[in-house]
Order: structure tokens, then sequence, then C-alpha cells
């Protein structure tokens, strides 16, 4: 935590909560998370885990009632997101940081051309020519791998795939050449080839470009294939933290580990797929001390009453679960007994 | 790695559908109205009616005009249509200059066809611009209503714009010295109020000012609650009332029905709105930092437009039909000048004697309204890209 100042961007214990109906559900429950510069972070979890809550307050984008930002900072560059001005915040979306959301089917105004959505995102933030906005456009669509970018400028987004319009998306959020890139599952509603093609599209625009990336997703094979560190989120906590072959090697957390078992993969063919019994709590209801002790096989009675600390391996690999840490510990250096 | 995703990148441009011809936006629009032909015979129609208007508006127009729409024969009154003026009994200037009664004459002996020419232009300018009034007043209050719903105005908010207007009566009812006071206490209040919202963090102020900040009534609940008793007015006795009190011109009371009638197209906004905010590419929108205004206006607005357009093409019938009473009760444009409405109205005497006093300015309303109709819904559909695909 001493590398604040160098990280683009540190949240730190943010809380989101939602109130409604004389309930309040705690989506995001103290998250801190780091992205350094040039980086790729994935953020995992399940759905409704808090991702996408934490993606959309670092923007400012949660409506507010009913939402509510009770506590933590977010940190860009190391000014404090959460203290700006909604104009300040205008100044910041899109152009320092941009996002690129889930669904490319209804993330692009039905009734513009490309060329009209791509030259305003272009417009909001930087006072240039109409010309040279144009230029800018064809050569957004050519980075992101549109063929005849002069040519798609003209049509409507429903004349585009899915694929070509996740490009056109992609393309607007780097625009403003912004400085982190947030994507939302940007690949959960592609088919599996050209869900491929996105993610290399990323990690060629990365190199290209310099940005950082916070991608948030479910899909772990996705993260196996993109991701520099993760973190692993669970009813609106971070459970874990580590390297990313680090995680998938050796995870530290029950839940992390539960979910690399439930992976469908070819050794285990034939055999019942593993699954995490019991399910993810409401946010509303969650149970007190770790929220996963419900569904957990290491659960001890401290679990029960005391939210556990993250646990620190000394390698930059934090996990929130005393038990197995402890566990590591005294039977010295066997990590991997408790992987299924 | 690099020649990798330059691979499939290269394979992903060769795999490219090949493109469709290509036409210009506008070509694309004026291929789909085309084929919408009923659409099109609104347009031509409408089209003819603007200068047929136009030129009876110069026709008919000046201290001494081609045709006098207001000249007295009463020797020839209640003429059928097509009747030939009876040469005899006309001085030479009393003669209509078509040789005959196009649409005959009316009870005074006027002629129809003259005073129709004249009442195009009223009709039509009134239809459009007490719309125009509408709905520009409509998409800004369902827009804000729509979109800004949720916002909270709290009880000192409504306490400082009740200090305000009571501040303003009291001066408009000569009590200066309060109504200064109040006003000026308002707009301090109100001063505090922006300066303390700056420095939001600052914002917890004394205990007893907790009750102040207390939310009080939504953006929405504001708008829509105006609307609904905009609403209980009967909006014809609403305009009659204030016509009263405003001199009779044509402006006014396009002015007039424009601010009765524009609650319908608030609602529907609202409505679209509503559900235009939770889509995707709004939040995308804001995503990219693009400002509230430019989100409602530019965004949303043409997404929401459609039923607008289609009430709006409605509202113009309205608005003719409108005028057309408030002539008939003397409320509406001032009597030497004729409107398709006072025709129509001046001519209900008469409706079994002398039927085309009714049937031609009823015949042009309905003409002119349908026409308007069918070419709301053709540009409704032409201007909507979802429906290009399929056709």
């Amino acid at each position: 935590m001493a590398t604040n100042q160098d990280m683009l961007l540190s949240i730190q214990d943010l809380k989101v909560y939602f109130r409604g109906n004389g309930k309040i559900a705690r989506a995001v429950d103290g998250v801190s998370c780091e992205v350094a510069h040039g980086e790729t972070v994935c953020l995992v979890g399940e759905s409704g885990c808090g991702k996408t809550v934490s993606a959309l307050t670092i923007l400012g984008l949660i409506s507010q009632p009913p939402g509510e930002i009770v506590g933590g900072r977010i940190l860009f560059k190391g000014q404090n997101l959460l203290d700006m001005t909604e104009d300040e915040m205008q100044k910041i979306r899109g152009n320092r940081i941009a996002m690129v959301f889930q669904e490319p089917m209804t993330s692009l105004n039905p009734v513009f051309t490309v060329g009209d959505q791509i030259e305003e995102a272009i417009m909001v933030h930087e006072n240039v020519s109409p010309a040279e906005t144009r230029e800018r456009c064809v050569r957004l669509l050519t980075d992101v791998g549109i063929a005849a970018p002069e040519e798609r400028l003209k049509d409507y987004p429903h004349q585009l795939s899915g694929g070509q319009r996740q490009r056109v998306m992609i393309a607007m959020a780097l625009a403003c050449h912004p400085e982190l890139v947030i994507a939302d599952e940007p690949t959960t509603a592609l088919d599996v080839t050209v869900q491929a093609q996105i993610l290399n599209l990323f990690a060629a625009l990365q190199k290209k470009m310099g940005m950082s990336l916070l991608y948030i997703t479910h899909d772990l094979s996705v993260v196996a294939k993109i991701a520099d560190r993760i973190y692993v989120m669970y009813a609106g906590i971070i459970v874990e933290q580590a390297d990313a072959s680090d995680i998938f090697h050796h995870p530290h957390h029950p839940y992390t580990q539960g979910l690399l078992a439930s992976l469908p993969a070819r050794g285990n063919r034939g055999k019942k797929l593993h699954s995490i019994p019991g399910q993810v709590p409401d946010p509303a209801y969650k149970p007190s001390g770790c929220p996963f002790h419900p569904r957990c096989d290491f659960a001890v009675t401290t679990c029960h009453d005391t939210l556990p600390e993250m646990c620190d391996d000394g390698k930059g690999h934090l996990s929130r679960c005393p038990v197995l840490y402890e566990l590591r510990y005294e039977t010295g250096g066997g990590r991997d007994q408790f992987i299924q | 790695m690099t020649t990798a995703i330059e691979q499939s990148m290269n394979n992903e441009i060769l795999l490219d559908e090949p493109l469709a011809p290509k036409r210009t936006r506008r070509q694309e629009f004026w291929s789909l109205l085309r084929k919408n032909r009923l659409a099109i015979w609104g347009l031509v129609t409408f089209i003819i009616f603007f200068f047929v208007a136009l030129t009876g508006l110069f026709l008919t127009a000046g201290t001494n005009p081609i045709m006098d729409p207001s000249m007295v024969r009463l020797q020839e009154k209640l003429r059928p249509p097509m009747a030939r003026p009876n040469m005899d009994t006309l001085k030479s200037v009393e003669i209509p200059a078509l040789g005959i009664y196009l649409f005959g004459t009316d009870d005074l002996g006027r002629d129809v066809f003259a005073r129709m020419l004249q009442g195009a232009w009223v009709s039509l300018t009134v239809g459009f611009v007490a719309v125009g009034i509408s709905v520009l007043i409509g998409i800004f209050m369902g827009g804000i209503a729509g979109y800004f719903g949720e916002r909270q105005f709290r009880i000192d908010h409504l306490i400082v714009a009740g200090l305000l207007i009571i501040g303003i009566g009291l001066v408009i009812a000569n009590i200066y010295v309060w109504g200064n006071i109040t006003f000026l206490a308002g707009l301090l209040w109100l001063f505090d109020l922006i300066v303390r919202r700056k420095r939001s963090n600052t914002r917890r102020g004394p205990t007893g000012a907790g009750l102040l900040q207390k939310n009080a009534l939504s953006v929405d609940t504001l708008i829509m609650r105006f609307v609904d008793i905009m609403l209980c007015f009967p909006s014809f006795i609403l305009i009659l009332t204030v016509i009263a009190i405003l001199p009779a011109s044509i402006y006014n009371i396009m002015i007039v029905i424009g601010l009765t009638s524009w609650m319908g197209a608030t609602r529907f906004v609202r409505a679209e709105f509503l559900s235009l905010r939770e889509q995707d590419f709004v939040t995308a929108a804001r995503a990219l930092g693009v400002g509230n205004f430019r989100i409602i206006f530019r965004h949303m607005m043409p997404n929401a437009i459609a039923p607008v357009l289609v009430s709006a093409t409605i509202g113009i019938a309205t608005a003719i039909l409108t005028e057309a009473g408030l002539s008939f009760l003397g409320f509406g444009v001032p009597p030497p000048h004729a409107t398709w409405g006072n025709i129509l109205s001046d001519g209900k005497g008469f409706i079994f004697d002398a039927p085309w006093l009714t049937f031609v300015p009823g015949f042009a309303i309905l003409i002119v309204v349908l026409s308007f109709n069918l070419f709301g819904e053709g540009l409704r559909d032409a201007l909507n890209p979802k429906l290009r695909e399929g056709r």
C-alpha cells in the first residue's frame, strides 16, 4: 500500500450501498484495488458481486439516489475522484478514463451513424477541426481493425455485426487517448471467435498506446489470456489478489479454488463438473463475518462473526482467508493440497 | 505475439463481409419516403396548400386587392359554387376576378373563394406556430421530467422559491418595501445555497438546518403534477379567459393555443425518456463525458421524437379547429379578416340552404389535416433507422 503514488488508479476501501424498500443492499462493501501504469488488471467475480458497480463508481455514473457512496476514496493520479464536481468528472470521463460496456448491441445510439458517435467522443473533449476529427475517426477505426473505415463511418449501428459494434465502442473509448480503459465484460455478449479477436485487439492496442486496462469479467479463460494481476471479488469484497499466474497455479482463497475447480477442463472429461455449494448471497442480506463462510468447506467458528483480514504471503499474493493461511504455514509449503 | 495479433487482424479484414452499395443518408431517406405513396401524396397536397395560401396572402392583401374577400354584394348573397355573377347589377369593381363564384358566396354576398384564400394562411400558420410552441415546451418539460426526474427539491429550495415569488407578487401589488425585502432575502438565501453547493463537502450546517435539508418533492412530481393541473382546466375556457384579457390578434391566439396544448407532448416525451434513460447507450454517452443537456437533446430526443411527431401532426389539426372555434365565438381573429374557422362557423346557420359555406372550409381543413397525418407517419417511418433494415 506504500506505492499509492505510483499507481494510476487506487481504490481504497470503497463502499457503495443501494437503499430501497427499507433494505440496504451493500453492493460494494470495502473494495481496495490498484492499477499501475500500462498494466492489465482483471476484476473477477460472479454476477452481482459488485464488479460493475465498482466500475461505474470510478466514473461517477452511479445514480444517487438510490445509490450512495458510503465511504472510501478513488485516487486517480493522486486526485480523489469522489471529491470532484460533476463538471470536473465530465472532463475526466472519456478523456482520461474511458469505459467499454458489456452490450455492444445497445451501447450505440441507434439513430446516429457510427461516424457521428466517434466524432462526438472526440469533439466533447478536444477542440479540433471537422476535417481532422474525421481523419482521426478513420484512423481509430483502422486501429480497431474495421475494414473500409470510411464506408463504415456512414453506417448505422444496426448495419454492423456484434463484433464490429464492440470494435466501434472500443474506438470511441480510445478516441481521446485515455490513460485508463475500464472494460466491463466487453466480450460476454460475443461468440468465442470474436471474443478472441477482441482480446487480441485489446492486447495490441495496449501495446501501441500504453494505456492501463481494468478488465472486468466473470470468465476465467479470458482472465488467463490477458491479465497481469487479478483481483477476485465475492459479495462486494476483494477476497484474493495476486499476479495472474500465481492465482491460477496457487489459489489461496477457498472461493478462488472453487472457481478454478469449476472450470470444465479436458482432464476431467466424463466426470461430474465441480460446483460450489450454495448460492451467492443477496447483497441486502449478507452473512455476517466472512461472506463466503456458508459455502466454505474450511469455515471455522471465527469465520461466522469476523470479517477476515487480508493475509499477505510476502510475495504480493493476498487472500482473505486466515484459516488456509495458517494451515499453509503449518504444513509448510503444501499450497496445492486444497485444490480439488 | 505481435505477428499473431497482426495475423488475426488481417484475417478479420479479409473475412469482413462485402460492402453493400452505399448511398448517402439523404438519398436513403428519400428512397424510403418515396416508397410510401400515401406519405408522398400527403406531402404534395400540403405543398400545394402551402403555395395556395402564399398566393392567397398576396392576392387578398393590401387596400385594393385583386380578390377582395370583404367585398359585400348583398344582391348576390348565397349564390352556389360555379355560379356566374349577375353582371347587370354589379359595378365593375364588384365582379370577382375569376369571372365566376368558384366556391359560391356567403350570406353577405362575399366571394367564398377569396375568403378561403385569405383564411388559408391564417389557418396554416396558426396550426404550425401553435404546435411548434407546444412541442418545444413539451419536449423541454418532458425531457427535464424524464431525465432529471429523480432529483429532489429540498424544503429550503421551496422556501427560497416561495420568497422570490411572494416578493415579486408584493412588488407587482405595489407593496414595495415588503416586496423588496422578501425578494432580497430570497436572493441572499439562493446565493448562499449556490455557494454552499460548490463546496459540497461542508454541507453539514447547524443541527436545525437538518430539517430544511429534507427532500420535499422530486422534479418529476413538480412537472407532472403541473401537467395534471393544466389538464384539469377545460383548455378551451382557459384560452377564452386569456384571450379576453389579451388583445385579439393572430399572434396572441397562436401563443395561447401553444401554451395550453403542450401537456400531451410532455407526457409522451417523459414516458419515452423514462425507458431511454436506462438504455446502455445513454450510460455509454455519459461515460464518454457528454454533458446532461447534450445527452437529453442530442442522444435521447431523436429516439423519443416519433410519438411526438405523430401527436404534433394531430395537434396541428386540433389547433386549426381550436382557432375555428375561437373565431366562431368572436374571440378569434377579428371579424373582417377571414379564417377557415369563421367561414365555417358563419356558414353554420345556412347549412341546409347553402351547404357549400360549411363544406368548403370543412373539406379544406379535412384535407390539410389528413395530408399532415399521412406525411407525419411516413416521416416517422423514414426517419427511424430501425425500420429501414427490413425493407
